[in-house]
């Protein structure tokens, strides 16, 4: 592969897409470009605005109540319907604000894009009550710390952030012969308080194993059962006790007694019998393996060759789930550079590379989020645990292909000749530009149909 | 924009080389059997035990408690369907159907799917073999491929993307309303030059000038989908237009999606199978019972079914709308007042042209011996003997490819018949 073909693909691939000038700023080889990015510690995002997960939630949790304590009387219940989103909106467009900009303007847009593969993987989406509040805050405090650390460090953050817990409710998860459960059942309530599987099922299934990854149901049962009472701290209701919005883990609900997890026994040690879980899933084999799978899937191809999984799945083990080596050995396979647009980019991809290409301003608040949502990929709204999906066929609909000829379009209009395409073009596209978007470009009709082209070009629509 | 669109399009059918002649979908086709299907997935695990509440069975409220349906009667109870069985409370419209012979459920329903992975549990619903994975194309989409005629026959997906049991050989199309405007026609033709050699792209970009043109056609009863966009075009990237989230107008929710299909439907030259999903049935906490957080996603898909039948008109009778999820959920309620995955569900089947007015369920008990696995429903009917029924009776796909391509390795599960008026 021609070094300016590795530059296209270091650039658009595996960073955000080039803004003017990358391409050229890249004096050699476009691996050691990315090489360089993984050296220093991952910056965090800049905005002082942002709050922390725990103001968040302690105000959210409050508000709630009073919200409830209210609802007796009708009239305030309909106004009041509103006082949680009303708070919860504006954090969650400042939380997109700031990371739409860092997207668009980084110089280190590999970490940028790894932090964003990562937040895919320990998805959460924000079309969950409170989680619209906590998505941004999730990510810069579970995700963002760890991108270049350990694997295991980076599980058990997630794991026990609050955001994670409430998404997959493992915060009411009582165990049945816990001191609350015992307690309960002295006063002879009727209330059914029990274990609830969901984070458990989703650690292992979608956080480290993957599904056919050597778990049953007993163990999904029985790591729900070890994972009781990780829950979070508040004022009053489940959520007393604690500092408000932290994690808290609470001695009260947690299931007693030692358990056998995928062969493994725990003795009971209270939440140390949950981290000691977690700690053997993240250097277990079956966990190698997926996570391999899916970063080659994101780096790589669709269908990534099975050797460079192999490879890259060594690398995870032999370091001890070491992510910097990990990437390493990714940046160092020879599959990733044979085809230079092996990956169709997803709606969030394809808006930050045509910001980033044309140096679009990031306007704060709902005009950042309006092109993800009018290309369909809202930012941290998923809709499942399961996250964005990451093939070709997920995403290249006709009604998807022409919700970007429309933006593209938009685009171009507001633009008109204050950015020259036939100039960008060699700049954003490198060794990819194609004939045929040259040609185009250079006889467009007008400047802003020019840009038009650029951006619906088949070059920018893949990476 | 849908104007500008179609004026587009009525230019390119004039100039030789224009979009409609490089057009893979081709929805023309009026010599046939008029039926139209809808297929609706519901993902996150319906619970098949609330929508469809077996309050006949003995065991039913001790697993339930309080948040059992309790039996028709009183205010909240459920809606009567046979004696044993009843509609969750907020299935109204669906009870109508019921009465009129045009709904039937099958019950303790599940695909050969075994595990408790919705995102598995997808993959077997929409690929139509017993395993995840195991086919890269959807069954639907095969149906369409080898039903008669079959060069004829198209579908859509109602969304930006097409689902995987949509995806495969026949000519599938997606359509989402759009809230941009349409570029110019110099703009899209010389956009379609530039696709020219590139496979997907040219076929993506000829399949959306296609059904855009489908829909802009239908003009007069669709207002909601599809009417032009007149907002200024200077908006741009940052765009006015605030988009409508569908959980705050939870009564709409399904309005939009609904009208589009309706709209495609009901045209003589449109496709006659039409998809699209819905979701937030993955109820591990605070589901509710009678009333609560299901209940309220229950009731806006009712509203949308009912919406559906009021958009279609006479077409209503010539379709058949089958609603069906991944897998049900434990027969009892959790610790957080919810239910977790499970295996055996119940299924709807649903229009004018359905023989309803049936439940077909072959009830295993809830009691603790009958339980999968002791909790969840068990499964007694394969899903795969329903959708071979519609597929063969409504689409008439034939047996033999049913059985050999449409869904592989499924010769256990037997159609069922007379699942549709004839």
């Amino acid at each position: 592969m021609r070094e300016s073909f590795t530059s296209a693909i270091a650039v658009n691939r595996f960073g955000l897409g080039a803004r003017p000038g990358e391409l050229a700023g890249i004096a050699g080889d476009g691996r050691d470009w990315l090489r360089a990015q993984l050296r220093t510690p991952p910056p965090a995002l800049p905005d002082p605005q942002l709050r922390s997960s725990a103001q968040t939630l302690a105000q959210a949790l409050k508000l709630r109540q009073e919200t409830r304590a209210r609802r007796k009387s009708p009239e305030v219940a309909s106004a009041d319907e509103q006082a949680l989103p009303q708070f919860l909106r504006p954090i969650y467009l400042s939380e997109v604000t700031a990371r739409f900009r860092e997207a668009v303007t980084t110089d280190r847009p590999l970490i940028e894009r790894l932090t964003q593969f990562w937040t895919n993987h320990f998805a959460l989406s924000v079309d969950k009550q409170l989680l619209s509040g906590l998505a941004g805050s999730f990510e810069r405090e579970a995700i963002r710390p760890h991108v270049l650390g350990n694997f295991s460090d980076l599980l058990l953050a997630v794991e026990t952030h609050p955001a994670m817990l409430l998404y997959l409710d493992n915060h009411l998860s009582v165990g049945p012969h816990s001191q609350a459960a015992l307690r309960l059942q002295r006063r002879a309530q009727s209330r059914k308080i029990g274990i609830n599987e969901n984070l458990a099922r989703e650690i292992l299934e979608l956080h480290t194993l993957g599904v056919g990854g050597g778990y049953t149901q007993a163990d999904v049962t029985t790591f729900a059962a070890v994972i009781t009472g990780w829950s979070i701290g508040g004022e009053g209701g489940v959520f007393a006790g604690g500092e408000p919005g932290k994690f808290l883990f609470r001695p009260e609900l947690h299931e007693p007694g030692a358990r056998r997890v995928l062969g493994t026994t725990y003795a009971d040690g209270g939440y140390r019998q949950g981290v000691e879980v977690l700690r053997d899933l993240a250097g277990h084999r079956s966990t190698a393996r997926f996570i391999a799978t899916k970063l080659a899937r994101h780096f790589i191809a669709d269908d990534p060759p099975p050797q460079a999984v192999a490879r890259l799945a060594l690398a995870f083990t032999g370091s001890g789930g070491d992510l910097p080596t990990l990437y390493r050995a990714l940046i160092d396979s020879r599959e990733a550079w044979v085809e230079p647009l092996a990956k169709y980019k997803t709606p969030s991809d394809y808006i930050i590379s045509g910001f980033r290409g044309l140096t679009l301003p990031v306007e704060a608040g709902q005009p950042a989020l309006t092109p993800f949502g009018l290309l369909g990929q809202r930012m941290w709204e998923p809709g499942s645990p399961a996250g964005w999906p990451d093939r070709s066929v997920d995403w290249d609909g006709a009604s998807a292909l022409m919700k970007r000829i429309e933006w593209a379009d938009a685009v171009g209009q507001r633009l008109g000749n204050r950015r020259d395409a036939a100039a960008l073009a060699p700049q954003l596209l490198g060794a990819n530009l194609g004939a045929a978007t040259r040609s185009a470009v250079a006889h467009a009709a007008s400047a802003s149909q020019a840009l038009t082209l650029l951006l619906a070009a088949p070059e920018f629509l893949r990476r | 924009m849908a104007m500008q669109r179609r004026e587009f399009l009525n230019l390119g059918a004039l100039l030789a080389g224009g979009a409609l002649l490089t057009s893979r979908v081709a929805f023309g086709r009026t010599d046939e059997r008029k039926s139209r299907f809808v297929l609706i997935i519901m993902r996150g695990a319906l619970d098949g035990l609330a929508a469809v509440a077996p309050y006949g069975d003995t065991d039913y409220a001790g697993l339930r408690g309080e948040f059992a349906v309790r039996a028709p009667g009183e205010a909240g109870a459920a809606l009567a369907l046979n004696g044993f069985f009843g509609l969750h409370p907020s299935l109204g419209f669906l009870q109508q159907c019921y009465a009129a012979r045009e709904l039937t459920v099958f019950h303790a329903l599940a695909s050969p799917y075994r595990e408790r992975s919705h995102f598995d549990g997808q993959d077997v619903l929409e690929n139509g073999s017993p395993r995840a994975h195991a086919l890269q194309s959807g069954w639907l989409n095969r149906a369409l491929a080898c039903s008669p005629r079959q060069a004829q026959e198209a579908g859509v997906a109602l969304g930006q993307n097409v689902p995987l049991v949509m995806r495969g050989p026949a000519q599938v199309t997606s359509w989402s309303a759009s809230k941009l405007g349409a570029p110019d026609e110099d703009t899209l033709a010389r956009i379609t030059d530039l696709y020219a050699g590139d496979t997907l792209l040219s076929v993506r970009l000829a399949d959306a000038l296609a059904a855009d043109a489908i829909a802009s056609g239908d003009g007069a009863g669709s207002a909601a989908a599809m009417t032009p966009d007149t907002a200024p075009r200077d908006m741009a990237a940052a765009g006015t237009p605030a988009p409508v989230r569908p959980a705050q107008v939870n009564g709409a929710r399904y309005a939009e999606v609904v009208r589009a299909a309706a709209g495609f439907l009901r045209q003589e030259a449109g496709p006659k199978v039409a998809m699209f999903d819905t979701t937030g049935w993955d109820t591990h906490a605070n589901e509710g019972g009678a009333q609560g957080q299901l209940a309220g996603r229950l009731a806006a898909l009712d509203q949308g079914l009912a919406t559906l039948k009021q958009e279609l008109g006479p077409v209503w009778s010539d379709t058949a709308v089958l609603l069906v999820t991944e897998f049900g959920r434990t027969a009892a309620i959790n610790g957080t007042r919810g239910t977790d995955h499970g295996t055996a569900t119940a299924a709807l089947l649903v229009g004018g042209a359905v023989a309803g007015g049936r439940v077909i369920a072959d009830w295993p008990g809830l009691s603790a011996r009958a339980l999968y696995e002791g909790r969840d429903l068990a499964p007694t009917l394969d899903l795969r003997s329903v959708l071979k029924g519609v597929l063969q009776e409504h689409l008439l796909v034939p047996p033999r490819e049913l059985e050999r391509t449409v869904f592989p390795d499924s010769t256990a599960a037997r159609p069922l018949r007379d699942l549709v008026r004839t």
